[in-house]
C-alpha cells in the first residue's frame, strides 16, 4: 500500500461524487414534477425536458457514479488486503483517465440533449455517436482494472505460495472477474450494433437483439454495483461494529456462487418482450431464483455477524444486540440502515422475477421504487457510509461533523421509507414509470392521491444528499489535519481454514460459469444474430 | 446463539441453508402451477415482422376490433410515435381480447392495468396478450415504454360497456 493506491482512489471517489451531485439534482426535479410542481419551463434551456433530465439522473447516478466508486473503492481494498501495491501505477493511471476521458465523451451529448435516451438507450432511439463511445470506454476501462487486480494478486500469490488469498482480496477479484464476463454483452451491442449504426456505417439496428445483448450486462451489473457494498458488510463493518465476521467459508461460497449466477439470468428483464420463447424465459427464472440463494446466505452471515458485534457490546436476549450495535458511527449506521431497507429490496427483486407476475409490475413505477431500495439504498447508502471513513483517510483530515453526518444517514433511511414504498403501491395501482406524469392525459384518481408523497420522500432525499456533499466537501477542504485510520478488516469466528481448499480453485468455476451462460443465452443470442435484419432506422425524437 | 464456538457455525449455517434452498424451490413450484396449471403466460415468439412495411402484413393491413366467436374478439393494433391504431376499443362486459400488435417505429409497451396485458412493442416482431374484461368501465391503455418527447402522450382506452 503506497500513496499511489490513496491518490488512485480519491481521484475515483471525487469524480464518483461529482456524477452523484449531478444526478441527486435531477432526481429532485423528477419528484417535484411527479407531486404536479412545474419545474422544467423556468429550468430551460439547461434542461430542455423530464426526459432530458432523467437521462442525466440514470446514466449519472447508475453508471457513472457506481462505476468509479466501484474502481476507486475495489483496488484499494485488495491492496490493503494484500499489503502489496497495485501491480502497476502506470496502468492504474491509465485506467482512470481512459475512464474519465469516456466519461467526457459521453456527457457533452448527454448533458446537452443529444443523448436524451435512458441509462437503458434501447435503439432505434438514437443518440449522438459520442455517447456510445464514451460509455464504450468506460468499459474498457473496467476491464484494465481487472487486468491490474489480476497481475497485482497473481504476484502476491507467486510471493505466498500455499497461503489462502484474504477474504477481501478474494471478493474484489470475484467482483471484477464477474463484471468482466458479464460486461462482454454490453459490448458487443456497443461495437457490433450502436456504434457503427450511429456513425452512418450500417444503416439500421434491431431492437430485440439490442436489448437480449443489453440485459446479458444489465442485470449482472447490479451485481457489480453490490458486490463491492457486500465486500464491506463482510470484511469491513463487522470490525467497525466491534464484532467478527460469523463464517469465512459462507462467504467465499457465495461469491463463488455470485460468480457463476449472476449473468445466465438476464432474460428476466425481458418477460415481456416478444421474439423470445417462453421456455427459455422460465429457464431464466429458475435460475434467478438460484441466484436468490447466496443474497439469503449473505443476509444470514452478515446479520450473524453484526449479532457477534452487539453481543461483544454487551448485549443479552434475542434483539438486543441490534440496538447495542454503534449507532453514532455514521459509517456503521449508515450500512447498517442500507441493509435492512435492502431486505425489501431484494424481496420485491423476487416479485419482479416471477414469470407472470412480471406481468403486474413490469415498466410501472413499482420498477422504480425498487431500484431505488437497490442501487439507491443498499448501494448508495453504502457507499456514503463508506466515504464517511474513507474521505478523511485519503484527505488526512478529520470527518468534519459526524453529527450531520448521523443526520444525513437518518434522513436517507426516512425519506426512503417515504419515496420508495410510494412508489411500489403506484406501480401497483398501474402507473407506468419513465413518464412525464405531471403532463399525461390518462391521469386516474388513485394515482393522483399518492403523488404527492413522492415529492416529499424525494425532496427529504435530496436534503440528505445536500448534508452528505456539504460534510464530504469541508472534510476534504477545510477539516482539521490529522492522519485517519482506514477502516480494519474483520477477523472471522469461523475463518478461512474451514473452507474447502476447491472454493479458491477459479478454473472450475470460471468455467461453469461459462457454460451456465452458454446454456441460457447460447441458442437465443445465435439464432437472433441469425436471422435478424437490422432493418430498423434511427429516429431521435426529444 | 453460540457465537464463541467456531466448533459450532457449521451447524447454524445449515439450519439456515436448508430453508433457504426450500423457500425459493416452493416459490418455482408455485410459479409452475400458475403458468401450466392456470396458463397466465408472457409473451412468446410469434414470429418477425418488417417494421418497414407493417400496413402490407396480414394482420396488421386493417388495424381495429373485430369478433371471432361469441364472446371473442381480436384486436390488431400499431403503435407509432405518438399513437395507437386503434386508439379506442369497445367490447361487451365479460368479453376475452386477444390482441395482436406490433410497433412501426420505436420500442412502445402495450399496458393494461390490472389486466395481464404488459407486453412490449417492438419494431421488428409481433406481440400478442390476451386478456378478459368482466367489468364495465374505462381502462386505459398505456405506451409504458419511452419513446421520445411526447411519450406521455400515447395512450388509449378501452371502453367495457354492461351487457343489455
Amino acid at each position: 500500500m503506497t500513496a499511489v493506491e490513496r491518490r488512485l482512489a480519491a481521484a475515483n471517489v471525487a469524480v464518483a461524487l461529482v456524477a452523484l451531485f449531478g444526478g441527486v439534482v435531477t432526481g429532485l426535479f423528477q419528484a417535484l414534477e411527479y407531486a404536479g410542481v412545474e419545474v422544467y419551463p423556468s429550468l430551460a434551456p439547461a434542461i430542455r425536458s423530464h426526459y432530458h433530465s432523467l437521462s442525466m439522473h440514470g446514466v449519472l447516478n447508475a453508471l457513472v457514479f457506481t462505476t468509479f466508486f466501484i474502481c476507486g473503492f475495489v483496488p484499494f481494498v485488495l491492496s490493503r488486503s494484500l499489503q502489496a501495491p497495485l501491480a502497476s501505477a502506470g496502468l492504474g493511471w491509465a485506467t482512470f483517465w481512459v475512464m474519465a476521458a469516456g466519461l467526457v465523451l459521453a456527457a457533452i451529448p448527454l448533458v446537452g440533449n443529444a443523448a436524451t435516451v435512458m441509462f437503458t438507450f434501447y435503439p432505434p432511439l438514437k443518440a449522438h455517436w459520442a455517447f456510445y463511445v464514451g460509455l464504450t470506454l468506460v468499459v474498457v476501462g473496467t476491464w484494465l482494472v481487472t487486468l491490474n487486480l489480476t497481475l497485482t494478486w497473481r504476484a502476491w500469490r507467486a510471493r505466498h505460495p500455499g497461503e489462502r488469498t484474504p477474504l477481501a482480496a478474494f471478493m474484489a477479484m470475484v467482483t471484477f472477474a464477474m463484471w468482466t464476463i458479464a460486461s462482454l454483452g454490453l459490448a458487443a451491442e456497443m461495437l457490433v450494433m450502436l456504434i457503427p449504426w450511429s456513425l452512418g456505417v450500417v444503416g439500421g439496428t434491431d431492437a430485440l437483439l439490442a436489448r437480449t445483448l443489453f440485459w446479458f450486462t444489465g442485470h449482472p451489473i447490479v451485481y457489480f454495483w453490490l458486490l463491492p457494498a457486500y465486500i464491506s458488510w463482510y470484511t469491513l463493518v463487522p470490525r467497525q461494529a466491534g464484532g467478527k465476521l460469523f463464517s469465512d467459508p459462507m462467504a467465499r461460497t457465495s461469491f463463488i456462487l455470485f460468480l457463476i449466477l449472476s449473468t445466465p439470468i438476464g432474460i428476466h428483464h425481458q418477460y415481456t418482450d416478444p421474439g423470445i420463447h417462453q421456455g427459455w424465459k422460465l429457464l431464466h427464472a429458475l435460475l434467478t431464483f438460484a441466484v436468490f440463494f447466496p443474497s439469503l446466505l449473505t443476509f444470514f452471515n452478515v446479520t450473524a455477524s453484526l449479532e457477534t458485534a452487539g453481543r461483544a457490546r454487551g448485549a443479552r436476549g434475542w434483539l438486543s444486540w441490534f440496538v447495542k450495535l454503534p449507532w453514532s458511527d455514521p459509517s456503521v449506521a449508515a450500512q447498517v440502515l442500507a441493509m435492512v431497507l435492502f431486505a425489501f429490496g431484494g424481496i420485491g427483486g423476487l416479485i419482479n422475477a416471477s414469470f407472470n407476475v412480471n406481468m403486474v409490475v413490469h415498466n410501472t413505477a413499482y420498477i422504480v421504487g425498487h431500484l431505488h431500495l437497490t442501487v439507491g439504498t443498499a448501494v448508495a447508502l453504502t457507499f456514503m457510509g463508506i466515504s464517511y471513513w474513507l474521505v478523511p483517510h485519503l484527505a488526512g483530515r478529520v470527518l468534519w461533523s459526524r453529527a450531520l453526518a448521523l443526520v444525513q444517514v437518518w434522513l436517507w433511511f426516512g425519506g426512503m421509507l417515504i419515496f420508495s414504498p410510494t412508489l411500489h403501491e403506484l406501480g401497483l395501482r398501474g402507473m407506468p414509470r419513465r413518464t412525464d406524469i405531471g403532463h399525461i392525459s390518462y391521469m386516474q384518481p388513485q394515482w393522483k392521491t399518492l403523488l404527492p408523497l413522492v415529492g416529499i420522500g424525494g425532496a427529504i432525499l435530496f436534503l440528505s444528499a445536500t448534508l452528505y456533499f456539504l460534510n464530504i466537501a469541508l472534510t476534504a477542504t477545510v477539516a482539521r489535519r490529522a492522519p485517519q485510520p482506514a477502516a480494519e478488516f474483520a477477523d472471522a469466528v469461523s475463518g478461512p481454514d474451514h473452507a474447502p481448499a476447491f472454493v479458491d480453485r477459479w478454473r472450475g468455476w470460471l468455467a461453469l460459469a461459462a457454460i451456465l451462460i452458454a446454456i441460457a443465452y447460447g441458442p437465443t443470442l445465435i439464432r437472433l444474430a441469425a436471422t435478424t435484419p437490422l432493418n430498423s432506422p434511427g429516429l431521435r425524437v426529444w | 446463539m453460540a457465537t464463541g464456538r467456531p466448533s459450532t457455525v457449521y451447524l447454524w449455517e445449515l439450519a439456515w441453508i436448508l430453508p433457504s434452498i426450500a423457500l425459493p424451490v416452493g416459490m418455482l413450484a408455485a410459479l409452475a402451477v400458475t403458468a401450466f396449471g392456470a396458463g397466465i403466460n408472457v409473451a412468446g415468439d410469434r414470429g418477425r415482422i418488417d417494421p418497414a412495411k407493417v400496413g402490407e402484413h396480414a394482420l396488421f393491413k386493417e388495424p381495429g376490433i373485430a369478433e371471432i366467436a361469441p364472446g371473442q374478439y381480436e384486436v390488431r393494433l400499431t403503435g407509432q410515435i405518438w399513437s395507437f391504431a386503434p386508439n379506442e376499443i369497445r367490447v361487451p362486459a365479460g368479453s376475452t381480447v386477444h390482441f395482436w400488435a406490433t410497433s412501426k417505429d420505436l420500442v412502445h409497451g402495450l399496458f393494461v392495468p390490472r389486466h395481464n396485458v404488459n407486453v412490449m412493442l417492438l419494431p421488428g416482431q409481433i406481440a400478442h396478450a390476451q386478456a378478459r374484461f368482466d367489468t364495465p368501465g374505462e381502462y386505459p391503455i398505456i405506451c409504458h415504454e419511452y419513446c421520445g418527447v411526447a411519450h406521455h402522450t400515447m395512450a388509449g382506452k378501452i371502453i367495457v360497456e354492461a351487457r343489455r
